[in-house]
């Protein structure tokens, strides 16, 4: 791993659905999980440009932050968070999916 | 039952029109599948259409232009939460309703459904002349000088697909009001223009340069009287002086706003008023026939004359006390339905309840609905007679909440839970304050008081105004609130000033109860509001309860 | 290389042979090219020795020439007015209501936006000249 540099996931919104999706080595997923992780700022333009690959997928993507701490990629900042679980006043979007 | 329709009703050139509009934005979405549209180019293009990317999910933005709904569109909105969303609708600040869940595919369907009650969701977003926007009492208000809406309605016919003015260098917000009391924030806007009365003849003041966002600006008189027939000249003078001079290097500094303020109202009103020149001798009247057609929509409706019997039990009279405005006549009232019983989201109505409230509108006030920029919804012509029978179809909806314009009828923006511009979140802050102040004797014994919550320095929560604003911002990696104080959207326009530094997101409401605690502590007396005693004593008695220190003497 | 547009498709080029000259180097040519931060009122008095004007759209965001073409023609400039540049074909509607005739893009813009595309802008409705009398 470089050295101050964070691991990173590639991340967009479905262009039909519009829900949260990231990039793994096998394309889109909802789920971060299996997100591909880029541990080099070569591998993180790598990864962003592979991302960015199929525009008629996705919404704009882009890379974020991630902790490995637990063995699988968590969003470091609260609004990615958020991104994974869906809002706090009702129980949609990702949180309701994954029951 | 009453029958017949009073509010304006679109033509056939609307309706063809919206059509023509849905198949043209059809094909941009097959053409941004296709790849012959890039997404920087789709982008654009859906946002004229109301349709905006957040965090988990699209998000539609309808106009409701001028806040006037009837009880058709309202079920049919209804409908469109149920089939393609979640149950649901969020009415905002500027008088819109957003659908938060729907997909890229469906919203074509979205908008003919509209387009069969004759709504849409064009120019809610984008750099054009967005939905205009009126006093919620329009056409009641027992102080105006005439029904608002229809310069309203003139100028949203005048703005649709205006060929000049849809690439501003920004948005473009126009309210208009009749009354003396400002409900429509006139001051806050890009254009505010308020319907006046000098030597028998009705014209307009006309306001310019007003907004919130990160500089929040109050609003500049133009021109102190404008007649009626110049309007349209006018406008056209001050859109085409922005459009060719207004910022285009730097988005935050675009709107109008920071022309008026870097160019000065005297330069500017020199170019405005000789544009104007030019405008009124190329450009004719309107239209009379027209003009007749949209000032014969806002008619009043035929009130019905019956006796009114005086029977309240003590929770209407509590409703009536609170959520009722006068009326233009003596026998009817305005009632105001807050969206706000503890716990749930400013703004938000569910399908249910939409179809509750078309079916009171229909029943009891005319057919007509309207959505006010608190974020409530208002029954304008509801008769004394009748408002037993209305508070009890609301009740059992759970739509009785008589808190308007109390510390719990509180404004927020969507915030961190769907805005993808968002610092912080906001609805749950509004959650817990509403929580923390649920007794409703205890909100009537604070009085009126206006808190506004916004989730980033955009302010779409109108946070500057609000007698206490909570704006949301990110700090070293967490959310932190700041608030501001003495902020007022009326005719007494105010900025509101900052208190201090923010707080965490679970610190903000024990200092929301700290403020309340010091207000009560010195007001002189029950009839001595927030806004006054902060007025009269100024913030250090605020500070003192917010964060301690020297000054601190409350008792 | 670009394509010319206007209200019927593509058409052919009938100014290719008029060479454009910018306000300052203007004399008595007769094309001018008027960028979008000049100000309309300079070209009063050259209105009369001038056949085209070509006014330049930097960005499809960019609103000015509109503006500035609705304030030639509203001085009296009846030759031929073109739109150059980055418009998108939902802007064309807008393009000829301002007095535009017509609009040059670029050949990979008129690739990506063909011909078809062009034509089936709708002219049917206006609100703003719907309003007003006469
Ligand atoms: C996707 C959601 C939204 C986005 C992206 C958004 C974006 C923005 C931005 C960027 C501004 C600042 C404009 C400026 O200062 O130039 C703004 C202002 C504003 N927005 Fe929103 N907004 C959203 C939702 C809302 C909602 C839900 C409401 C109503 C509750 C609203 C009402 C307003 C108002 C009243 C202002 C301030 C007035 C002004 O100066 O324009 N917006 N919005
Ligand atoms: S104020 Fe900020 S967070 Fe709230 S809706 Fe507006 S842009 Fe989003």
């Amino acid at each position: 791993m470089t050295k101050g540099f964070k691991p990173k996931v590639a991340t967009a919104n479905h262009l039909i659905e519009g829900d949260v999706i990231y990039f793994t080595s096998e394309g889109w997923s909802r789920r971060i999980e299996t997100a591909a992780v880029a541990r080099t700022a070569e591998d993180a333009e790598a990864l962003i440009e592979q991302a960015g690959q199929c525009p008629q997928e996705t919404a704009g993507a882009s890379l974020i932050d991630v902790d490995l701490s637990t063995g699988i990629p968590r969003p470091v900042h609260f609004r990615e968070v958020f991104r994974t679980r869906g809002p706090s006043n009702y129980f949609h979007g990702k949180q309701a999916d994954h029951v | 039952m009453e029958s017949k329709l009073i509010m304006y009703e679109y033509t056939d050139f609307d309706e063809a029109f919206l059509r023509d509009r849905i198949t043209e934005f059809r094909s941009q979405i097959a053409r941004r599948l296709d790849g012959s549209l890039t997404e920087e180019e789709f982008k654009p293009l859906r946002l004229m259409n109301g349709l905006y990317l957040q965090l988990h999910a699209y998000m539609l933005r309808v106009a409701i232009p001028y806040g006037t709904l009837n009880s058709r569109q309202m079920r049919q909105l209804a409908e469109i939460a149920e089939r393609f969303d979640k149950g649901y609708g969020h009415f905002t600040t500027r008088q819109n309703i957003q659908f938060n869940w729907p997909k890229l595919s469906d919203v074509p369907d979205i908008l003919t459904a509209l387009a069969d009650v004759g709504m849409h969701a064009i120019q809610t977003s984008g750099n054009c002349i967005r939905n205009v926007t009126a006093d919620h009492f329009a056409g009641a208000a027992a102080d105006e000088v005439e029904d608002p809406r229809i310069t309203a309605e003139i100028i949203r016919q005048w703005s649709t697909d205006h060929p000049e003015f849809t690439y501003l260098p920004r948005k473009f917000k126009v309210a208009v009001t009749a009354s003396d009391t400002d409900r429509a924030v006139i001051r806050f806007h890009d254009i505010g223009l308020r319907l006046r009365r000098q030597d028998g003849e009705i014209g307009y003041e006309v306001v310019i340069g007003g907004g919130l966002g990160r500089t929040p600006m109050i609003g500049k008189v133009v021109r102190e009287f404008l007649p009626k027939r110049d309007l349209l000249a006018y406008l056209e003078a001050i859109l085409r002086t922005y459009n060719l001079s207004g910022r285009r290097d730097n988005k935050f500094k675009a709107r109008i706003k920071i022309l008026v303020h870097e160019t000065g109202l005297e330069d500017l009103r020199t170019r405005i008023e000789a544009n104007f020149v030019q405008q009124k001798r190329l450009l004719p009247d309107l239209d009379p026939v027209k003009l007749a057609q949209i000032e014969a929509g806002f008619r009043p409706p035929a009130f019905a004359d019956k006796p009114v019997t005086r029977t309240l039990s003590p929770a209407m009279r509590a409703f009536a006390d609170i959520n009722t405005a006068p009326h233009k006549r003596a026998d009817h009232v305005i009632v105001t339905v807050s969206t706000k019983a503890v716990g749930s989201t400013p703004g938000d109505v569910t399908s249910a309840q939409m179809r509750v409230l078309a079916d009171i509108a229909l029943r009891y006030s005319h057919d007509e609905l309207r959505i006010s920029h608190e974020q409530n919804v208002v029954l304008p012509h509801v008769h004394r007679a009748d408002l037993p029978a209305v508070y009890d179809a609301l009740r059992d909806a759970g739509l009785a909440t008589a808190n308007v314009g109390l510390v719990s009828d509180i404004i927020a923006c969507p915030g961190m839970d769907y805005c993808a511009l968002a610092t912080a979140r906001s609805i749950p802050v509004a959650q817990d304050i509403a929580r923390a102040f649920a007794d409703i004797d205890a909100q009537r014994d604070i009085g009126p008081l206006k808190i506004k919550i916004s989730g980033c320095i955009n302010a779409c929560g109108h946070h500057h105004v609000g007698h206490i604003g909570i704006l949301g911002l990110e700090k070293s990696g967490v959310e932190s609130y700041q608030i501001t104080l003495g902020g007022d959207g009326t005719e007494a326009a105010e900025i509101g000033s900052r208190a201090g530094p923010g707080f965490a997101h679970d610190e903000i409401v024990p200092a929301i109860e700290r403020l309340i605690v010091a207000y009560l502590d010195h007001r002189l007396d029950r009839s001595e509001t927030f806004l006054e005693t902060y007025r009269r004593l100024g913030a250090a008695p605020m500070k003192a309860a917010l964060y301690g220190g020297a000054h601190d003497k409350a008792a | 290389m670009s394509t010319v547009v206007d209200k019927t498709g593509f058409v052919p080029d009938l100014w290719q042979d008029s060479p454009l000259h910018t306000y300052e180097e203007l004399g008595d040519a007769s094309a001018l090219l008027l960028t979008a931060d000049m100000d309309p009122e300079l070209i009063g008095p050259h209105l009369e020795q001038l056949s085209l004007i070509v006014i330049p759209f930097g960005s499809s965001t960019d609103g000015r020439g509109f503006s500035l073409a609705r304030t030639l023609r509203e001085m009296g400039f009846s030759g031929h007015l073109r739109a150059r540049g980055h418009i998108l074909v939902d802007q064309a509607r807008a393009a000829y209501r301002c007095g535009f005739d017509d609009i040059e893009i670029e050949d990979p813009q008129a690739a990506r936006n063909p011909e078809a595309q062009w034509r089936s802008v709708s002219q049917r409705f206006d609100y703003r000249n719907d309003l007003l009398a006469g």
